[in-house]
C-alpha cells in the first residue's frame, strides 16, 4: 500500500503546483477510471474541494451509460462541468467511418482546442498514464502545447526534481499529467483502498464481458472477462498479457503518435 | 531463472508490486542502452503478447535488421534515425518489485532529456561500449549522475561480443572508468560485462565469459536498495501554498525531510514566524493523522493565524536552514543561449521562486578531463560550472550534501527551465549580522493575544514601512508628512517616524562619532520601526538621518523589519539610478498630489491596502 501512497503524494504535489501557477485551469474528465481517480486526487489535494471546472469532451458517440453517469455525478457532487462538442463537424455528419484518426481529431482534439480557445484555459489537467502507450511513455508531467495545440516531442522541456514548466508564452498552454507514473493496476488498487465510486461498465454483469478502457461506442470493444468486483479486476490484471487499450481502435499502427502530435489527449 | 514476471510496459499490464523502483539507463550514444532494455524485457517475459513479433515483422517489411531498441523508441523519427530522442518510462515487475525503467537518450543533443530522466531515478545503469571504450558522454553522464544525486549505480560494459569477449579489454575499461569516477568520489556497485545483442549476462550468465563470476544485470537490479525518504533527518517542510477553501486555513506542502507531529513548534524561514501545529488535515482519512514524514504531501493548520507564504521553509527550532541572498553552486546549463553574468534569471529552490543573477563564474568544469579548469564569463549549453548566485531577496535553503531537496535548484531563463544545480556553500552577505539579530529577536519575541493578521483585519490594512530615499533637499520630509496626513484622513493607522526624534532621545547616549556610523544608526532605527510595525501601523519615514548613505540604510531597515514590506520611494531633482527594488521613482519637480497618488497605488500593489482584508471568502466548487 505504501507504493500507492507515494504515487498519491506525487500526484497531489503536481496538482497543487498546477493550481498555484495557472490562473485559468481546468481538468479533463472522461468519466473513465483514470480521470475519476484523478478527480479523487484533486479532492485529496484540496481537502475535499474541486477548485476548477471539469471539462468533458462529448463526441456524441460515447457509450450512453457514460453520459448518464456523468450527469448524475455532476448533479450529486455539484461539479462545475463544462461540456465541449464540435457541433459543426457533427452537423456535417462526422463519424468514424470517415477514418478513425479523422474522426478522433475532429470530435475530440478539435473540440478540446475550440473549448480551450473559447475559455482561455492556460492549464489542462489530464489523466494520461505512461504505461498506456509508447508516446505517453515519453510525456512530461507539465507538457507545453503551442498556439495550435500541437505537441513538439522533439524539444520537450527539462523536468528536474519536481520543478516543472509553469511559465509559458501567451497563446500557448500546458498539459498537466499527474498520473504519469501510475499503471493500470495501480489505478484499480487505489480505487479499492480509497473506495472510489466508478462506472460499472468496467465490470462483468453476467454476459462474460466488460470494458477495460472506455471511449466512443463504435470504436471501443469490451473484453472477455468475468471480473465482477474490483478484486476480480486486480486478480485478472495480474495474469493478463493483453494490452489495456487493445479494445481501442485509434491505437492501431502509428495512430496514437500522429493523433497526439496534433494535440490529442 | 527464478521469480515470476507477470507484466510489461508499453501498453501492457504491470502487476501490483508492493515496491516501486526507478532506474535510469544512461551512457554515450549508440552504446546500446535501448537494446539492453529491450533484451531485459524480452528475456523476462515482460513484453506484450505479439509485440516482439510485430516489431520484427515491421523490420522485415522495411528491410532492416531487427533491434531490441525498436521496442521502446516510440517515435517514427527515433526508429528512422536509430536513436532515442526522449526519455521513455517503461515498467516491469521482478521478484515483487515494480521497476520503472527510464531509458535516457545518449546523444549530446538530448542532454536535457537525459537529465530529466536521471533526476527521477533512484539508481542508474551506465552503459559503455566495449568496442568504442569510454567516450565523452560516458564521462559526462557519470559526472552528472553524481551532481544529480544518483548515488547507486552500476557500469555495464556492452557489446562484449564485438571484442571477442576478452577479459583484458573489459579490465582496461573498468580500470580507466573507475579512475575517472574516483576523482569526484563516485563508486559503482558493480562493473558488468554484457552483450545485450546476444543476451550475455543480462538475464542469464554468459557461457562466453566464464571468467566473469559476478551478478547479471537482472540480479544487480534486485540488489539495489530502496532509499527511504529522509525521515530521520531534521524537519524540512517547504510551504507550497496556503488554502482557505472553507473555515480552515491550511498550509499545504510536501515534507522533504524529517517528521512533523501535531503540537510541534514550527519556525518559518526566512520570515522568522513561529506557531504550533494544531492539526494535520486530510481528505478521506479517519481518524485524522497525528504525524507525517518525509515524502508526504500534507496540509496543516496552525494554532495562530500567522502570515506565511509559499517558498518559506518550516523547521523545528533546533535546526534551521541557511538564510542569505548569496550562495555557491555547481550547475549544469541546458539553455538555448549561454548563461551570462549580470543577466536576470528566475531561481526556483524547493517552492521558492525569486529573481537572481550570477555574480561570479569561478570555473567551467571540463567533464572529460576534470583536472582542466577554464575561466569564463559565460556558460554554454551542456556545460557544467561552479558559480556564485545572488538573489533579489533573502531565501531559505540548505547545502545539498546535507539536505538534498532544499539544496538544489533550477534556473529559469524567460519561460524555460535552462539549468539546474546544487548548493555547495552559503555565502554570508552584508546583511548577515542584522539578519541574525532579527532572527534571534523574532524567535524569542513575546507575543500578546492579538496576531498580526487580527490587527490587519481590524485596521483594514497591513503594517508596512514607507521609506522616502534620496539626496538632501529633495523634499522627502514634506512628502512623508503629506502622506501621513493623507493616510490618517482615509482612516488608516499611520505614523511619521522622524529620524531627528531618535537622535535626541534613543540615540542620546551616543557620541557624535558614533552617530556618524550608518550601520549602528540604521540598526537602532530599524528596531524602532520593527516595534511600530508590530503595532500594525503604516510607518512613514525618510532616510534623512543617514544623509547620502541612504542605500545602505534602506537595506538594513529591510532586513530588520522583514517580512513586513518596505515601500521605497526614491526622490531626486534630476533623473538618477534609484536603489534596487524601488517601488516609486519621483524625479524632477514633484507634483505633491500626483506623487501621493502614486505612493497610494504602490501601497495597493504591495497589498498593504487590500480590499480583500474584509471581504468574504470566495465560494469554491465542492463535491
Amino acid at each position: 500500500m505504501k507504493h500507492l501512497r507515494r504515487l498519491e503524494d506525487q500526484s497531489v504535489y503536481i496538482l497543487r503546483e498546477a493550481y498555484k501557477h495557472f490562473d485559468n485551469l481546468a481538468m479533463l474528465w472522461s468519466i473513465g477510471k483514470d480521470s475519476t481517480v484523478l478527480l479523487w486526487l484533486v479532492r485529496k489535494a484540496f481537502f475535499g474541494h474541486v477548485p476548477f471546472p471539469l471539462i468533458h469532451i462529448d463526441t456524441s458517440y460515447k457509450i450512453p451509460a457514460m453520459i448518464e453517469y456523468r450527469d448524475r455525478l455532476a448533479r450529486e457532487w455539484r461539479l462545475n462541468l463544462v461540456v465541449g462538442q464540435n457541433k459543426q463537424a457533427l452537423a456535417a455528419g462526422m463519424n468514424y467511418t470517415m477514418g478513425r484518426d479523422v474522426c478522433c481529431t475532429a470530435l475530440k482534439t478539435q473540440a478540446l482546442k475550440d473549448l480551450i480557445d473559447e475559455k482561455g484555459y492556460t492549464g489542462i489537467i489530464l489523466g494520461v498514464r505512461a504505461d498506456e502507450d509508447s508516446t505517453r511513455a515519453k510525456e512530461r508531467y507539465f507538457s507545453p502545447r503551442d498556439k495550435h495545440g500541437d505537441w513538439d516531442f522533439r524539444d520537450q522541456p527539462p523536468e528536474l526534481w519536481d520543478q516543472f514548466k509553469t511559465t509559458f508564452p501567451p497563446g500557448t498552454h500546458i498539459r498537466i499529467h499527474p498520473l504519469l507514473d501510475w499503471t493500470e493496476i495501480n489505478i484499480w488498487e487505489y480505487i479499492k483502498i480509497e473506495n472510489i465510486p466508478f462506472i460499472d461498465l468496467y465490470l462483468d454483469k453476467g454476459d462474460g464481458t466488460r470494458y477495460r478502457s472506455l471511449g466512443c461506442a463504435p470504436c471501443t470493444m469490451p473484453v472477455k472477462s468475468t471480473a465482477k468486483t474490483v478484486d476480480d479486476i486486480i486478480e485478472e490484471l495480474r495474469a493478463t498479457t493483453v494490452a489495456e487499450r487493445a479494445g481501442r481502435a485509434q491505437d492501431a499502427g502509428r495512430g496514437m503518435e500522429m493523433l497526439r502530435k496534433k494535440g490529442y489527449m | 531463472m527464478s521469480g515470476v514476471v507477470t507484466t510489461t510496459g508499453q501498453g501492457l499490464v504491470v502487476s501490483g508490486a508492493e515496491e516501486h523502483f526507478n532506474i535510469v539507463i544512461v551512457g554515450h550514444v549508440d552504446h546500446g542502452k535501448s537494446t539492453l532494455v529491450g533484451r531485459l524485457y524480452a528475456e523476462t517475459g515482460s513484453l506484450p503478447e505479439g509485440k516482439l513479433e510485430k516489431v520484427q515483422a515491421i523490420c522485415r517489411q522495411q528491410g532492416k535488421e531487427f533491434e531490441y531498441a525498436f521496442l521502446f523508441d516510440a517515435f517514427l523519427e527515433e526508429q528512422e534515425q536509430g536513436i532515442t530522442i526522449d526519455t521513455a518510462r517503461t515498467f516491469f515487475t521482478w521478484k515483487g518489485r515494480q521497476y520503472i525503467i527510464i531509458d535516457a537518450p545518449g546523444h549530446k543533443e538530448f542532454l536535457k532529456n537525459m537529465i530529466t530522466g536521471a533526476a527521477r531515478a533512484e539508481a542508474a545503469l551506465l552503459v559503455i561500449d566495449a568496442w568504442e571504450g569510454v567516450k565523452e558522454q560516458s564521462k559526462k553522464h557519470g559526472y552528472l549522475l553524481s551532481l544529480l544525486g544518483v548515488r547507486q549505480f552500476a557500469v555495464v560494459v556492452n557489446k562484449m561480443d564485438m571484442v571477442g569477449y576478452r577479459q583484458d579489454v573489459f579490465a582496461g575499461i573498468e580500470k580507466e572508468y573507475r579512475a575517472f569516477l574516483q576523482q569526484f568520489g563516485a563508486v559503482p556497485e558493480r562493473v558488468i560485462p554484457v552483450s545485450a545483442k546476444f543476451g550475455d549476462n543480462i538475464v542469464y550468465h554468459s557461457q562466453a565469459m566464464p571468467w566473469y563470476e559476478g551478478p547479471t544485470v537482472l540480479d544487480l537490479l534486485s540488489s539495489f536498495k530502496k532509499e527511504t525518504a529522509s525521515a530521520d533527518q531534521p524537519l524540512r517542510f517547504p510551504v507550497q501554498d496556503v488554502y482557505k477553501f472553507d473555515v480552515r486555513r491550511i498550509i499545504a506542502g510536501r515534507l522533504t525531510a524529517g517528521r512533523l507531529r501535531v503540537g510541534d513548534s514550527l519556525l518559518f524561514s526566512p520570515s522568522n514566524k513561529r506557531a504550533n501545529v494544531k492539526s494535520i488535515e486530510a481528505f478521506n482519512v479517519e481518524p485524522p493523522p497525528m504525524s507525517a514524514e518525509a515524502g508526504q504531501s500534507i496540509g496543516i493548520t496552525l494554532d495562530e493565524q500567522i502570515f506565511v507564504e509559499r517558498g518559506e521553509i518550516a523547521t523545528h527550532p533546533g535546526n534551521l536552514p541557511h538564510v542569505s541572498t548569496s550562495f555557491k553552486a555547481n550547475i549544469f546549463w541546458l539553455g538555448k543561449r549561454p548563461l551570462e553574468r549580470k543577466r536576470k534569471y528566475g531561481l526556483r529552490i524547493a517552492t521558492k521562486e525569486v529573481e537572481c543573477e550570477v555574480v561570479a563564474i569561478h570555473r567551467i568544469i571540463d567533464t572529460t578531463d576534470l583536472n582542466q579548469q577554464q575561466d569564463g564569463t559565460s556558460v554554454n549549453r551542456n556545460q557544467v560550472a561552479e558559480l556564485t548566485i545572488r538573489t533579489k531577496s533573502p531565501i531559505a535553503f540548505d547545502i545539498a550534501s546535507s539536505f538534498e531537496a532544499t539544496g538544489r535548484f533550477v534556473l529559469v531563463d524567460e519561460y524555460d527551465i535552462s539549468g539546474g544545480g546544487i548548493v555547495t556553500e552559503m555565502v554570508p552577505d552584508e546583511q548577515e549580522s542584522l539578519r541574525e539579530e532579527a532572527r534571534r529577536r523574532d524567535f524569542s519575541w513575546v507575543k500578546g493575544e492579538v496576531s498580526v493578521e487580527d490587527r490587519a483585519k481590524q485596521y483594514g490594512h497591513r503594517a508596512a514601512v514607507v521609506l522616502f530615499t534620496g539626496g538632501r533637499h529633495t523634499g522627502k520630509s514634506l512628502l512623508a508628512r503629506k502622506l501621513e496626513g493623507r493616510l490618517v484622513a482615509e482612516g488608516r493607522h499611520a505614523y511619521l517616524l522622524d529620524g531627528e526624534n531618535l537622535r535626541r532621545g534613543l540615540d542620546a547616549d551616543l557620541s557624535e562619532e558614533e552617530k556618524g556610523l550608518t550601520a549602528e544608526m540604521a540598526r537602532r532605527y530599524g528596531e524602532v520601526a520593527r516595534l511600530l510595525i508590530d503595532t500594525g501601523l503604516i510607518v512613514v519615514s525618510t532616510t534623512n538621518p543617514f544623509g547620502l548613505a541612504y542605500r545602505e540604510a534602506l537595506e538594513a531597515i529591510r532586513t530588520l523589519v522583514h517580512p513586513a514590506p518596505v515601500i521605497a520611494v526614491h526622490v531626486s531633482k534630476t533623473a538618477e539610478e534609484p536603489p534596487p527594488d524601488t517601488d516609486v521613482v519621483l524625479s524632477g519637480p514633484v507634483d505633491l498630489d500626483a506623487a501621493i497618488k502614486q505612493v497610494m497605488e504602490a501601497l495597493k500593489h504591495r497589498r498593504v491596502l487590500d480590499e480583500s482584508l474584509n471581504a468574504k471568502p470566495t465560494p469554491q466548487y465542492s463535491i
